[in-house]
């Protein structure tokens, strides 16, 4: 049977209580008769053969390129890319994607003689990987082959004399991005596209580059300008990762990219009824929710976290492309909007989401308030076509503890950020005063080059992802979230939905429409 | 007339010191050696000694640690029983109703000391060292000496006359009660020695750490001025009175080390604040602050504590100077000598310090005044004072 197609929910009366994610837990809320619920479509089929169809990617790349055998050869220096852990969401069970074919890239290469390989973990300014991470990623063999020998690496950003600028764009946009992935014959990108913003010219052009050269696109006007960032033909911020890609290419870098997409079957069996519509919960569904809900709440709030962090997703791949950036993306994107595109016709005056433990900057670590606030109304928010979900002036209520809390090791600059500038100024465009004293902080960037931290600016970046957003809302609420964590963001907390829409109130009026996005799983509202 | 006056009973001292750390700071004083006594104004101990009838007198941190049952043993010697406290006090002269403001430390001067010790000979009168010898009884300061009451009575106290400051007309006593404990700021925010330029952290912002900061200002140049700082009224009032970052307390060695752009390592930052004012006194504050400073820095501990628990190898070892500062006396400041009280009376007046008194009880309304003092901070209130001009008390 087909999987069903995402669609729209208006509640009635007889509408049993919608799910939310609330952190390491969820909430059932009843939602006004009038509401609509927009579900995603059902996790389409993966792929029967995905090896086969990753060789197949490979031998017949899309664009102008030749297939990947054509292109090694003995003495060449081959570098293969890859993305961080800051995908998929969650991480999924093994064998990871990034593993099947990378493995499938290394067989040819050795088939062709290649001797001189290094992987690169393409972190942009996120925090290194962990051994187990990688391993994660990789796969044993894969890590046991290269690491020891000091061939597995992690993109550093802050070491001059890995870089190497390859020029500006006709914008003026300085292009600095990994020297042996810039210098090498070959440049192979390994992506997971788990949202239509991923992948394409962002791969290499942010994933491998410096703060000098993120910093022309990761700002708070690039964000407002991104209407969504996940409409990459409407996006700003893509804009300018084109142009820089297309520098790259021009700069005689040669690069081959690999995009694979994923279905949106995101938790195992246990968790299902996350992911299945209320009215048609079995009694099984009835009964995890019911478990899990009370073994939560009886729960500490460290053991929830690391219980949900543990989670393996059952993600399968959908698709697998390979050749030229563009071509690929464009497929790739084709593929990304088949799985979670929902049609909805006009906005609405609320926007309600339930914000879950994970976004793509805190696995294994705590979701602090920054990172809240940029789930909601970076990611969430986007997640859109055409025209936001909620109008202009309207209300986003967010479900989410918010607690007032930071991992010292991951996030340093995160605390420093929430504590001296959230504490003067919430303005995504006044914030960037502080930016390059962050950005330079000797300790930030000692912590990002040896230890596990996200680099000094990347707080900011949170920040100015929820610039369109920002402008573009007329109050954000938070349900059952830490009150003073809540308003240090400049949002406004409500204990409950009731009083979260009674508060919407004031900004809306009486009677107000109301949309709600029901995740899990992802999805990209087309709205019309 | 009456006095609150203060006893030698050991078993109420112990008992204080048990519900001080039941209760909380202030508690102390319900079962403590304080009691609300008829007296006769004390006797005038010589010719150049005058009659003061208080107005308004202060309730300090160091009275706070003596109710509760937590000054140290060291002050034994050089206090006297049964003593009436108050040294933070504004009052008129007897006879003259001349409102002056007391500069309470029993120098040689006062004492009848002749000749006089080294510090008072260079009138540095805080570091007197005669403090328990001369004609009067032992007693560091009034409001801790039998023999010339304190601020905390109907019934007067005694002053030598070098004592007094006659207080402008334009100072109310709200402000003019603001005077003493502004002294002491100025006294240890000259003491640390600031350069223009520097980088300075202020541990608390209770009436001590305020009025540092509000001297800092006035009469230091330091490039960056931060200040740790618990409750909502007193960031607000840090940033009114000139610190440039305010931090809850926890943060502070964090935004020290963010404005310093220092690294980090055992614990202390590699570069951190030039001078750090302790305004706290407490083992964690001692220790923060030598987390936040600069090797070769220099900590001012004006706050006051007695035994702490300390990790002292960063101070050594980094070689970082840990001094106190106590009282008053004299200033050298801009090639010119004058006395801290002066100097405080213009810091007083230029930054309203007046502002910082929140609260004004009766004498027999000691017990809600002291348990007021003790959590002001939480219940925000910064200065809580006895209004001896009047039976009623207000709170603003």
């Amino acid at each position: 049977m087909s999987p069903r197609p995402g669609f729209v929910l208006e509640v009635d009366r007889s509408t049993p209580p919608t799910l939310f994610w609330h952190g390491e837990g969820y909430r059932l809320e009843q939602l006004p008769v009038g509401s609509r619920v927009l579900y995603a479509p059902e996790p389409h089929a993966p792929l029967p053969d995905p090896v086969g169809a990753i060789r197949h990617a490979l031998e017949h790349p899309l664009g102008d390129r030749d297939p990947l055998p054509a292109l090694l050869r003995p003495g060449m220096s081959l570098t293969i890319a890859f993305d961080d852990v800051s995908l998929p969401l969650p991480p999924m069970r093994r064998p990871d994607v990034r593993q099947l074919v990378i493995e499938q890239v290394l067989d040819m290469a050795a088939e062709a003689g290649v001797d001189d390989v290094v992987l690169i973990a393409a972190l942009a300014l996120h925090r290194r990987m962990t051994e187990a991470e990688l391993r994660h990623a990789l796969g044993d063999r894969v890590y046991d082959a290269f690491a020891p020998a000091g061939l597995l690496r992690q993109h550093d950003a802050e070491d001059p004399d890995a870089l190497v600028h390859l020029g500006l764009t006709d914008q003026g946009e300085d292009v600095e991005i990994s020297k042996r992935a810039a210098t090498s014959d070959l440049l192979v990108y390994v992506n997971i596209n788990l949202v239509a913003m991923d992948g394409g010219h962002k791969s290499v052009a942010t994933g491998l580059a410096s703060y000098k050269s993120l910093r022309h696109h990761h700002n708070a006007r690039t964000m407002a300008h991104s209407r969504s960032f996940m409409d990459q033909h409407r996006s700003e911020l893509h804009s300018s990762n084109r142009r820089m890609g297309r520098l790259i290419a021009a700069s005689g870098v040669n690069v081959f990219q690999i995009e694979t997409t994923l279905n949106t079957d995101t938790f195992p069996e246990q968790f299902r009824f996350l992911q299945r519509r209320e009215w048609e919960w079995s009694t099984r569904d009835r009964a995890g929710f019911l478990a899990t809900s009370r073994a939560l709440d009886a729960t500490p709030d460290r053991l929830a976290r690391s219980i949900f962090h543990s989670i393996k997703s059952p993600h399968k791949m959908t698709s697998v492309q390979a050749g030229e950036v563009e071509a690929v993306h464009a497929r790739t994107t084709e593929h990304v909007y088949t799985q979670q595109m929902v049609d909805i016709e006009g906005q609405s005056d609320i926007l309600t989401m339930g914000l879950p433990y994970i976004c793509p900057y805190n696995v294994n670590s705590i979701m602090n308030p920054i990172l809240v606030a940029c789930l909601g109304l970076g990611y969430f928010f986007n997640l859109y076509r055409g025209r936001p979900l909620v109008r202009e002036g309207g209300v986003v209520i967010m479900s989410h503890p918010t607690p007032w809390a930071f991992h010292p090791g991951h996030h340093p600059s995160y605390i420093d950020f929430f504590e001296q500038v959230l504490a003067e100024t919430t303005d995504p465009a006044e914030i960037g005063k502080y930016e390059e004293s962050f950005a330079t902080d000797p300790w930030y960037v000692h912590l990002y080059r040896t230890g596990h931290a996200y680099h000094g600016v990347h707080p900011f970046y949170m920040w100015y992802w929820c610039a369109h957003a920002l402008e573009h809302v007329g109050a954000v609420i938070v349900v059952g979230g830490d009150r003073a964590a809540v308003r240090r963001l400049g949002f406004k907390p409500a204990s409950s939905m009731s009083d979260a829409l009674e508060m919407a109130a004031d900004v809306v009026g009486r009677d107000p429409s109301l949309t709600h996005l029901h995740t899990p799983p992802l999805m990209l509202a087309n709205v019309t | 007339m009456r006095a609150l006056v203060y006893e030698r009973n050991a078993a109420r001292f112990a008992a204080s010191r048990v519900a001080s750390a039941v209760g909380g700071p202030g508690r102390g004083v319900a079962v403590g050696p304080l009691r609300l006594l008829d007296v006769e104004g004390p006797e005038l101990p010589g010719p150049d000694w005058c009659r003061v009838r208080p107005l308004l007198a202060g309730i300090c941190g160091s009275d706070l640690a003596t109710l509760d049952g937590r000054s140290s043993r060291y002050f034994e010697d050089i206090v006297s029983f049964p003593f009436v406290p108050g040294h933070e006090v504004v009052g008129e002269v007897e006879g003259t109703g001349t409102r002056v403001v007391v500069e309470p430390v029993l120098g040689c001067v006062a004492r009848g000391v002749d000749p006089p010790c080294n510090a008072c000979a260079a009138q540095r009168t805080g570091g007197c060292e005669r403090v328990a010898f001369g004609h009067l009884a032992p007693g560091l300061q009034i409001g801790y000496c039998a023999d010339t009451g304190g601020g905390w009575s109907s019934a007067g106290l005694v002053a030598h006359r070098t004592q007094l400051y006659e207080v402008p007309a334009d100072l109310d006593d709200d402000a003019a009660v603001m005077v003493e404990p502004t002294a002491c700021a100025v006294h240890a925010v000259i003491d640390a020695e600031i350069d223009p330029g520097d980088t300075v952290a202020v541990l608390g912002a209770g009436t001590l750490g305020l009025a540092v900061v509000a001297a800092m200002r006035q009469l230091c140049a330091p490039r960056t001025l931060l200040v740790g700082a618990k409750h909502p009224h007193q960031r607000r009032l840090a940033e009114e009175l000139g610190a440039d970052v305010v931090a809850a307390p926890d943060q502070l060695v964090r935004a020290v080390r963010r404005q310093s752009r220092s690294l980090r390592a055992s614990g202390t930052l590699t570069g951190g604040a030039d001078g750090v004012v302790d305004c706290v006194g407490s083992s964690e504050s001692l220790a923060q602050a030598l987390a936040m400073v600069r090797p070769r820095g220099r900590i001012t501990l004006v706050g006051m504590p007695g035994r702490v628990s300390l990790d002292l190898a960063s101070l050594w070892h980094r070689e970082v100077a840990l001094t106190g500062a106590y009282a008053y006396g004299t200033e050298d400041v801009g090639g010119t000598r004058r006395r801290t009280f002066a100097l405080a009376m213009d810091v007083v007046a230029s930054a309203r310090l007046g502002r910082l008194v929140s609260a004004r009880y009766p004498l027999d309304r000691f017990e809600e005044a002291i348990a007021h003092a003790g959590a002001a901070g939480r219940r925000g209130a910064t200065k809580v004072v006895f209004d001896v001009r009047t039976r009623k008390g207000t709170a603003s």
